[in-house]
């Protein structure tokens, strides 16, 4: 009887606790269960490694247009090819003169990525595929250049350190909107909806669909990478 | 008539049978004559073909079976060895890269089977050691900590049932029908029982800045998958979740730890989750400029369109799941919807000339898959299938006419509108899209 009342004063206790930690209402009280441990500089180091286009996070370093290239060559170009047209269904980073207007238009880096910033990120964090991570910043600064440079962005005797790519522009950056949806409205109609029903398309006559020994290839397939 | 949505659902049904769409006793009639089966031809049929049926006995009737504990860990029968995620390989490079797609026209409830649930990796599997893993949280919080597996496990947990969706599905239908198989037209949406930590539970902790206003989640994975997430959802209802319908997170889902946004782009519920920082403003990171924005027909793209609207599909019958003659059918489906709760679901068998209120069966989740039923008989004409999704917000899902008229062609995400099956004289079902 005792243990069984000395158990209930304890869980009580604990319980009654954490409860007037929540009744205080504060979303933000000061650590109230005394879980997890402060991080260390030197781990957070290793980890924090995110570039924000107002240049947060950009490390010290430098690389040029010719360093990058020859690195381009060795570790990039199997996948996006020699001058960034992408190989197969690899992406491209360049767009060529096309407009993103057209039908089905190439979304190149110079042509469609608002801020250069995050080519530095993306590369740092993300590539070489299959091999991330694994390149000095004066690397990625130096590649960064490159695919600048193949997108009209740096000239092709520039080095590129943090100040120099802060200040690149990308033609695309004001050309994003916040989203507008719901941007259709559809009626909730029950009865005689529509006067006449017509086919479309028929995903049969595409002959696609992986499995489909007519596999006609359409250049029109969207992608994803 | 446009149905006034505060009608009771029993009053539409009345309306909708009074023109003629619904039976006495609630059916849905593909045209008229419905027919009584011959049921006597049926019986003569039944015996001759089936050496198990009766009056045989088959042999899973005289011998035994597998002990307990022959499959200490136990998977569908054999039988159903086709009910698999697939994938459609030209849509990508590489299958690190990739997607692939749940067997959304077979799945029976409103839970998607773990091993099912669709995939969508940018540098493959992360294959983590969960006493190795840690969440680093950091930036402006009023104390920069790290987190083991040990201690996410020891906080205050929760459990909620929540689809998560690419807002990839559908992506290669904008300009038109192009594949074959439910499963690649909407299986790239999955439902689960997820448990884990209220995100801010944890943030507790930390405590989060004044100034905070965007929240960076990064990924484990050789992509360190990065979005910026806005502080009002990050506070909301995101979760850091450990379990998947009762057991871990399965390896594709991001084990031992990711993030939950219910309702949002599945891409932002960042798998294998390392690092979660604070900011004034957001990233840009690659997946929220480059990829996952929304190209329009003026060349402008729509940025962080995050949640996931109102969407629908039937699941019987579809592609996979051909009619076996006329008869008596329940034609059966999934609603969902990122913004809350789905009110109603409406079907037509005409090519969305008229439509009947389908039954939603509970349990009706937010943010949830929710399936729902409705009784038809078919007489062995050719139909066009529909289905049309309404959640508790009033949005009604849209047609794909709509959504070009709008959006055009190019913009990859978020096409949620309805699809068309053309359930042919034969039985077999097709997909197709109506002008």
């Amino acid at each position: 009887m005792s243990s069984s009342n000395s158990v209930r004063r304890y869980c009580g206790g604990a319980l009654a606790g954490v409860l007037a930690l929540a009744a205080a209402g504060a979303a933000f009280a000061p650590a109230p269960l005394g879980l997890g441990r402060l991080v260390t500089k030197e781990e957070l180091k290793g980890w924090d490694i995110d570039v924000r286009p107002d240049g947060h996070g950009l490390p010290p370093g430098r690389g040029s247009v010719k360093e990058g290239e020859a690195l381009y060559q060795e570790r990039c170009a199997s996948c996006h090819g020699e001058f960034g047209e992408g190989k197969d269904r690899w992406p491209a980073l360049i767009a060529g003169s096309g407009k993103l207007t057209d039908d089905d238009p190439k979304r190149g880096v110079g042509n469609y990525w608002p801020y250069a910033t995050t080519l530095f990120d993306y590369i740092k964090r993300a590539m070489p595929f299959g091999n991330a991570q694994s390149m000095s910043d004066n690397e990625v600064y130096a590649i960064t250049a490159y695919v600048l440079h193949l997108n009209d962005a740096l000239k092709a005797d520039a080095v590129l350190d943090g100040p120099a790519l802060l200040k690149i522009k990308l033609s695309n950056a004001g050309n994003f909107t916040p989203d507008p949806r719901p941007d259709v409205k559809s009626p909730l109609c029950m009865k005689d909806c529509k006067d006449k029903v017509e086919i479309h398309s028929e995903a049969r006559k595409i002959a696609v669909t992986p499995g489909d020994e007519r596999g006609k290839k359409d250049e029109k397939k969207p992608r994803m990478d | 008539m446009p149905a006034d949505d505060r009608v009771p659902a029993r009053s539409r049904a009345d309306a909708a049978a009074k023109a003629g769409r619904l039976g006495r006793r609630g059916f849905l009639a593909a045209g008229a004559g419905v027919a009584a089966a011959a049921l006597s031809g049926r019986a003569a049929q039944a015996t001759t073909d089936n050496k198990y049926g009766p009056p045989h006995i088959p042999d899973w009737t005289k011998t035994l079976g597998p002990g307990v504990g022959d499959k200490p860990y136990g998977a569908p029968s054999p039988h159903e060895k086709q009910i698999i995620r697939r994938t459609v390989d030209w849509l990508t490079a590489t299958k690190e890269s990739s997607v692939s797609f749940t067997p959304i026209a077979e799945q029976l409830g409103i839970i998607t089977p773990s091993g099912l649930h669709f995939e969508r990796h940018h540098a493959g599997i992360a294959d983590i050691d969960p006493k190795a893993h840690r969440l680093v949280v950091h930036g402006m919080v009023e104390r920069e900590m790290i987190f083991t597996m040990d201690d996410i496990r020891r906080f205050p947990s929760a459990s909620v049932v929540r689809f998560i969706e690419c807002p990839a599905n559908g992506g290669m239908e904008w300009r038109g029908a192009q594949l074959e198989r439910c499963q690649y037209v909407r299986g790239m949406v999955s439902c689960s029982e997820w448990t884990g930590v209220p995100l801010r539970t944890l943030l507790r902790e930390t405590g989060v800045k004044a100034g905070a206003k965007w929240m960076l989640a990064e990924g484990a994975d050789a992509a360190a998958m990065t979005r910026s997430v806005p502080i009002q959802k990050a506070l909301d209802d995101a979760m850091l979740c450990y379990g998947q319908n009762g057991e871990a997170i399965r390896p594709e889902q991001g084990y031992p730890l990711r993030l939950l946004l219910p309702g949002w782009e599945g891409n932002m519920s960042v798998k294998w989750l390392r690092r979660l920082e604070f900011g004034d403003q957001p990233w840009h990171t690659r997946e929220e400029t480059s990829k996952y924005t929304d190209l329009m027909p003026d060349g402008r793209s729509r940025q962080f369109t995050w949640f996931m609207e109102a969407n629908s599909v039937v699941t019987f019958p579809s592609p996979e799941r051909p009619l076996d003659g006329k008869g008596f059918y329940e034609m059966t489906g999934f609603a969902w919807s990122g913004l809350g709760r789905v009110r109603r679901v409406d079907v037509s068998i005409d090519g969305g000339r008229n439509w009947s209120p389908a039954r939603l069966h509970d349990p009706i989740y937010a943010k949830a898959l929710t399936r729902w039923s409705l009784p038809f008989r078919w007489n062995g004409e050719p139909l066009l299938v529909m289905s049309r999704a309404q959640d508790d917000t009033g949005y009604v899902q849209p047609s794909i006419a709509e959504l070009r008229k709008v959006r055009g062609v190019n913009s990859i995400y978020h096409n949620n509108s309805m699809l068309t099956w053309h359930v042919k004289a034969g039985g077999e079902v097709e997909n197709v899209q109506l002008k």
